[in-house]
């Protein structure tokens, strides 16, 4: 629990940025021992990501589920659990998704509203168990959180498979009812898979900031965070507000499945494994410090370098791998602290040259 | 019958030996106090360098040497932030994790122009029979007409159950893990005692990857591992933290494992999908961690960076 609170006070603009090069550094290295140039590489990256309205709005597409699992991942750190599960989430937001989105039949707009909640609350679902295993029976999040996403994983897989198509490999197409699409805005980005789901990112990225400060609710799970003791003795009642937690963490997972299904991919296929979205969210929320503002920011961040990384293996041959290399570095750096150990090095320098 | 019995059972050792060596060197990181739910990635890297080295050099026993280098090369960086800069050991595990999985498969990609998985590895591990004993009936053929990395494991899991309770090195590993402050003032250096464990921890997580590319199968790709190292996990917390118990755990979550292959050898997959036989090691997990098969406790000081002057 002191590491938590730790991670959650490591939230300076300058620890980041340090991280950030530090791990774009890694990546360097990793791409010059293989042979690969690192400047015609990142330099490829960030001009196909972001100069281009396409590509922008391709960006954009990439970054609004990261929002959201960054903010599912850093809601649980705030009140001092770790939430693993947000890739499992994602998967049943996905599946309540396409579930609704192919089975009900309602008019336009109240149809994508009703299967954007409906993910959202198979996400909750999903983190109910182990936030309840965690606040009734002690067991760590950790563990049920993996087990769980496997779980999800192959549930999804079966009900594709024998529910919801006999024997295929995926779904049908969601009815257009359903859709997250928008004609308008995708125009606005040269035929872009742009998508409502940025939307439905930054109002949760407002909903966490104001359920967190400003609720009496949010004032208790973060005191929980910090000293679930203290808070017991206070008379909170930290068994409820860790399900809460967790209940809500998978609910913003979930919604970035939903979004991603009905927005981006508009049906559901089986997946041979992970799609990784859910991990991502681990470092996105590492990175912004767990604030909702941070992680919008590293949400961008992370979302340049996942669609400008595909970008790159055309222009510069480097593989995508590289930029899980990066992200890898980024998180192992944060966590540890780095930045904080070189600032810490860099003062006392200063401070003997004074002297 | 006893052909379907034996076959059962050859599956279940087949799909345990990894498990095993997973989680025994689990088993050396925890109860030194130091998390690890790296073994996925450490089994990726030791995969990977298994499979890469014995395409190279021709050589599978030079590829299970790899793999035990890769796989303490890989748990020196969650050595260094978890114990020397005191990171959170869960989230260094993780980004361990991605970095194995990002790594290998970049470097697959690279040296195979650009495909994500190897050649098909020609001179895999084969079994080894046993003179005399592999042709005892049913155990036989599976206990003794096994790979090397299975009589590996056994070797490992019987030498780890006595350095652990019967030597200083282990009662000075497992104290470490239980009251740091009490085994330094007794001269131990948890420090030192925690980079060891993690390092063996490594190494034979490592070789459980091996077991996957150059034994079991004969590739490296990016489902090569598929969550084993998380079952092998979850077969140390359901062992309680023992040699013992984790090695049944093992052997129980390989038949769990084998059940999906089992089910199609036997037709059971015409009435339950083989994805419902695939979830069951997870969902016994979960069960198991509910408290259905009684209260694990995990070492005492374990997730807790140590700081020397604290108390």
């Amino acid at each position: 629990m002191q590491v938590m609170s730790k991670i959650n006070r490591r939230s300076s603009f300058w620890v980041s940025l340090i991280s950030v090069v530090l791990g774009l550094l890694v990546g360097a290295i990793a791409m010059i021992a293989a042979g690969y140039s690192p400047i015609l590489a990142y330099g490829a990256l960030f001009q196909n990501a972001l100069f281009q309205p396409y590509d922008l709005g391709e960006t954009i597409r990439t970054i609004s589920p990261l929002i959201l699992t960054g903010l599912a991942v850093a809601l649980a750190f705030r009140t001092g659990l770790f939430n693993i599960g947000v890739e499992g989430q994602f998967i049943m937001g996905q599946l309540a998704a396409v579930i609704v989105g192919l089975k009900l039949h309602l008019p336009p707009i109240v149809h994508a509203l009703v299967a954007v909640i409906a993910g959202g609350l198979a996400g909750a679902i999903w983190a109910y168990l182990p936030g309840l295993l965690k606040a009734k029976r002690g067991v760590h999040e950790v563990i049920t959180t993996i087990m769980l996403n496997f779980i999800a994983l192959y549930l999804s897989n079966v009900l594709v498979r024998t529910w919801l198509t006999s024997g295929a490999d995926s779904t049908d197409r969601i009815a257009d009812t359903a859709s997250l699409q928008w004609s308008v805005l995708s125009a606005m980005f040269g035929g872009a898979r742009i998508h409502f789901g940025i939307i439905i990112a930054l109002l949760m990225a407002f909903v966490m900031y104001y359920l967190l400060w400003r609720t009496k609710l949010g004032f208790e799970l973060r005191a929980v965070g910090y000293n679930p003791h203290a808070s017991e003795y206070a008379g909170m009642r930290v068994d409820r507000n860790i399900i809460l937690s967790m209940m809500i963490s998978g609910f913003f997972a979930g919604l970035a499945g939903a979004g991603e299904l009905l927005g981006t991919q508009g049906y559901l296929a089986i997946q041979g494994g992970f799609t990784g979205i859910g991990f991502d969210g681990i470092a996105v929320a590492l990175l912004g410090g767990n604030t909702p503002i941070g992680v919008v920011l590293s949400a961008v961040l992370f979302g340049v370098l996942t669609y400008g990384g595909n970008n790159m293996q055309f222009a510069a041959q480097v593989p995508f791998e590289v930029i899980r290399i990066v992200f890898a570095a980024i998180i192992l750096f944060v966590a540890a602290n780095v930045s904080g150990w070189i600032l810490g090095c860099f003062r006392s320098l200063k401070k003997g040259r004074g002297a | 019958m006893l052909n379907t019995l034996t076959n059962v059972l050859q599956t279940t050792v087949l799909y345990s030996t990894p498990l095993i060596l997973a989680a025994m060197g689990g088993l050396y990181s925890e109860r030194s106090g130091v998390v690890n739910i790296a073994l996925e990635g450490l089994m990726t890297i030791g995969a990977f360098a298994a499979a890469v080295t014995t395409i190279f050099t021709g050589n599978p026993w030079l590829g299970l040497l790899a793999a035990m280098v890769a796989g303490i090369l890989f748990a020196l960086p969650h050595a260094v932030a978890s114990i020397t800069f005191k990171a959170d050991q869960v989230v260094s595990g993780v980004a361990i994790n991605f970095l194995a999985f990002g790594l290998s498969v970049y470097l697959v990609k690279h040296l195979y122009n650009g495909e994500a998985q190897t050649p098909v590895v020609q001179e895999t591990l084969s079994r080894m029979p046993i003179p005399g004993l592999s042709s005892i009936p049913v155990i036989g053929p599976a206990l003794f007409n096994a790979f090397p990395t299975t009589y590996l494991a056994f070797v490992i899991v019987a030498a780890s159950y006595f350095i652990l309770y019967y030597t200083p090195f282990g009662m000075r590993l497992r104290a470490v893990g239980e009251h740091p402050k009490a085994a330094e003032t007794a001269g131990v250096s948890v420090i030192r005692m925690r980079y060891v464990a993690v390092m063996i921890s490594g190494a034979l997580a490592g070789l459980g990857g091996a077991g996957l590319s150059i034994a079991i199968g004969s590739e490296f790709n990016q489902s090569t591992v598929a969550g084993q190292g998380f079952i092998a996990l979850a077969a140390l917390i359901f062992g309680k933290w023992h040699p013992l118990g984790a090695f049944f755990a093992a052997l129980f979550f390989g038949f769990a494992v084998s059940l999906a292959l089992i089910g199609q050898l036997f037709g059971w997959t015409q009435y339950v999908p083989s994805e419902v036989l695939n979830m069951l090691p997870y969902v016994l997990t979960i069960l198991a961690l509910a408290g259905f098969v009684g209260r694990a406790e995990a070492p005492a000081a374990i997730g807790k960076p140590y700081e020397k002057d604290s108390r």
